[in-house]
């Protein structure tokens, strides 16, 4: 096994759907910058995205929606605790970013005039946009990395940013990591770094019990916010889970974002809709649990009263876009949509910030509280971003680094840390007969479910934190058989310290906040007299992780009283029926 | 820590290649390359490629990229 050192001026790690674009503007921002984007899969193939996405989840399009509607949007339905200028950075960029995409040759659904096909599916606004040739995304983004002539490195997985402390504070100096066909470590000095490594998608383990029956694509395992955390960044909303309603088993979306422009909707048992708007919050899936704890589930999609081309339509978009494994799924169960509702649940926990909101802490131009050091997609704190926001704020990412650049040069690195490292990394390798990454990972997984699923009650979670605290030791005993089962062993670190984010960030916020992302049994109640702020973590110099409060900047956007509440309101209003004589 | 003992505990897994159609023996890596959970190998005995690893996410890039339609994708048994 070698060592290979290399020197960069901008380093991406991440080559999903935020990594690729912050690589082509960092670029464009100056041709004359060494840019190299690693990723631990293919570039071609790797993310959220792999196989493309069915459409635009967020998008701000003038005449459908104003960057400020946006704002309020996203402010309401992440119950007040957001960076409003974060939101605004990303909705004045919206509409530039989609224009671009169209230019590159993504394909946008538009109606016969040629405006952009907007749907309505979130609460209040309208902002999702359909993409019906989706799934050549990565195709697009590949052409355009290559013309912009971004080194790629692929196989390559991160596991520790390098930092140099001096007085004017802390700042990256490089990524090291191994290669997993290999285990090659390697050391990469660079001027500025961007995680866009994606969300903490393996934290829960999925009810089927599959490693790898995640919702999110397994590689995003909380790599990005390990080495966030490990570097001294500030990280937030980290109780702030990821919660999805998905077709049971297979852990996939139900995808009411695609089919509810088409008629179909979330339904209780009796077919019954229970719920006003299907788009993701925290207070919907408190609906849905509540549904499922009043004894009237399972949870449904409802298309079988649809005409049959129009299911035709559906059935062409998501059995080829995004999981186009959903198809054969159905088919194995015997559900065609025209005749049987397709039956859901509630997935695992994870931390998405594309979905959700936890996430590194950046600002409005992808900056962490390192300097040097970039967040951006799913894995950077800018709640409810989904892949439009990972793709606006990975060209802020770019251009930012490359900005810094032009007043930086290379920080110091220090040898003793990367020996240290260098010897983490290649540890399981050198060890026989010791505990399989697999084993490992089921059990800290499992445990994850069973203290840190919502409702969070604060005796499971203290119980949690002592089982992740055992389980930090039996890291020390992984062994891995091949570089492969290595990646593995080293995502077993990422996975555990995402636990225990996830266990100290809900203990420290005590009120119930996000419908059921932090539902606290013990305190129930939302409480904006002491809670109206942000929950961080981060590592202290002693090495320990700590929480505290950050406060909310002013908004720049204002809410109105009448207005705050308006996704505590999602629940059907019924009219009771005349009883009969 | 004393040496562990390990188990074989067999598996079924949901990616399988068409031998007859496979063409890993002419240096084709495509569904190995593809894969974002790098679970596929080429097996040099015989020269067609293989799922090693059963950490399938049933994403489907190597079913799509397959230049030979060798490869078939099923959604793993556990969740079938």
């Amino acid at each position: 096994m070698q060592t290979h050192e290399r020197e960069y001026d901008v380093v991406i790690v991440g080559g999903g759907t935020a990594g690729p674009m912050a690589a082509i503007k960092a670029k464009q921002s100056d041709p004359q910058l060494r840019v190299l984007l690693i990723e631990k899969a293919a570039v071609r193939r790797s993310g959220a995205i792999s196989m493309g996405m069915d459409g635009l989840n967020n998008a701000v399009i003038p005449g459908h929606a104003t960057p400020e509607q946006y704002v309020r949007e996203i402010t309401i339905a992440n119950d007040g605790i957001v960076n409003q200028r974060t939101l605004m950075a990303y909705a004045t960029n919206s509409f530039e970013t989609i224009e671009e995409l169209d230019k590159w040759g993504v394909r946008f659904e538009k109606d016969e005039t040629g405006d952009y096909a907007v749907k309505k599916v979130h609460h209040m606004g309208s902002y999702v946009l359909p993409m019906p040739n989706g799934h050549d995304i990565k195709k697009v983004l590949y052409r355009q990395l290559k013309r912009a002539r971004v080194e790629i490195t692929n196989r390559l997985v991160a596991t520790r940013l390098l930092v140099s402390d001096s007085s004017a504070g802390r700042r990256v100096s490089g990524v090291m990591g191994f290669d997993c066909r290999s285990a090659d470590f390697h050391v990469i000095r660079a001027k500025a770094v961007v995680l866009a490594c994606g969300a903490a998608g393996r934290l829960g383990l999925p009810a089927s019990g599959y490693l790898f029956g995640t919702y999110e694509n397994p590689t995003n395992a909380g790599d990005g916010y390990s080495m966030a955390y490990h570097a001294g960044a500030e990280l937030s909303g980290i109780e702030c889970f990821q919660i999805n309603p998905l077709i049971k088993d297979y852990n996939g979306p139900a995808c009411a974002y695609v089919t509810g422009p088409f008629g179909g909707y979330t339904t209780n048992a009796q077919g019954q809709r229970f719920i006003e708007c299907d788009y993701w919050s925290g207070q919907m899936m408190w609906e849905f649990f509540q549904e499922l704890q009043g004894g009237k589930g399972p949870v449904f999609l409802k298309l079988d009263h649809l005409a049959d081309e129009t299911i035709t339509a559906i059935e062409q978009i998501l059995h080829t876009n995004e999981r186009p494994s959903r198809g054969r799924f159905h088919t194995g169960r015997g559900t065609d949509y025209r005749q049987r509702m397709v039956e859901m649940h509630i997935s695992e926990i994870g931390l998405c910030s594309g979905h959700s909101a936890s996430g590194v802490w950046v600002d409005e131009r992808a900056q962490t509280t390192v300097a040097g050091l970039h967040a951006a997609g799913d894995m950077a704190c800018v709640p409810h971003n989904y892949m439009l926001g990972a793709f606006v704020y990975g060209r802020f990412a770019g251009e930012s680094s490359a900005q810094f650049c032009a007043n930086h040069e290379l920080a110091a690195t220090d040898e003793e840390v990367i020996e240290r490292e260098r010897q983490r990394v290649w540890a399981p390798l050198q060890r026989e007969g010791g505990l399989p990454p697999n084993q490992v990972e089921y059990k800290l997984r499992r445990m994850v479910n069973d203290y840190l699923q919502p409702p969070k009650v604060t005796r499971k979670m203290e119980l949690g934190l002592e089982r992740f605290e055992a389980i930090r030791e039996d890291l020390d005993h992984l062994s891995a058989r091949d570089p492969h089962e290595l990646m593995r062993a080293l995502e077993v670190h990422a996975i555990r310290d995402c636990a225990e984010m996830a266990a100290r960030a809900s203990l420290f916020r005590t009120e119930s906040r996000w419908g059921l992302y932090h539902a606290r049994v013990d305190f129930p109640h939302r409480n904006d007299a002491e809670w109206f702020c942000h929950v961080q973590l981060q590592q202290n110099e002693r090495g320990e992780m700590t929480c505290f409060k950050r406060a909310i900047e002013p908004y720049i956007i204002p809410i109105a009283v009448d207005e705050r509440d308006a996704y505590q309101q999602l629940r059907t209003q019924v009219t009771a029926a005349p009883v009969a004589a | 820590m004393s040496k562990t003992p390990l188990a074989f505990t067999p598996s079924t897994v949901p990616v399988t290649i068409d031998p007859e159609k496979c063409i890993a023996d002419k240096g084709c890596t495509v569904c190995i390359d593809v894969c974002p959970l790098d679970v596929l190998a080429v097996d040099m005995a015989k020269g067609t490629a293989y799922m090693k690893f059963d950490e399938c996410w049933y994403c489907m890039p190597c079913e799509r990229d397959c230049p030979t339609g060798a490869v078939r994708v099923e959604i793993p048994y556990l969740l079938r």
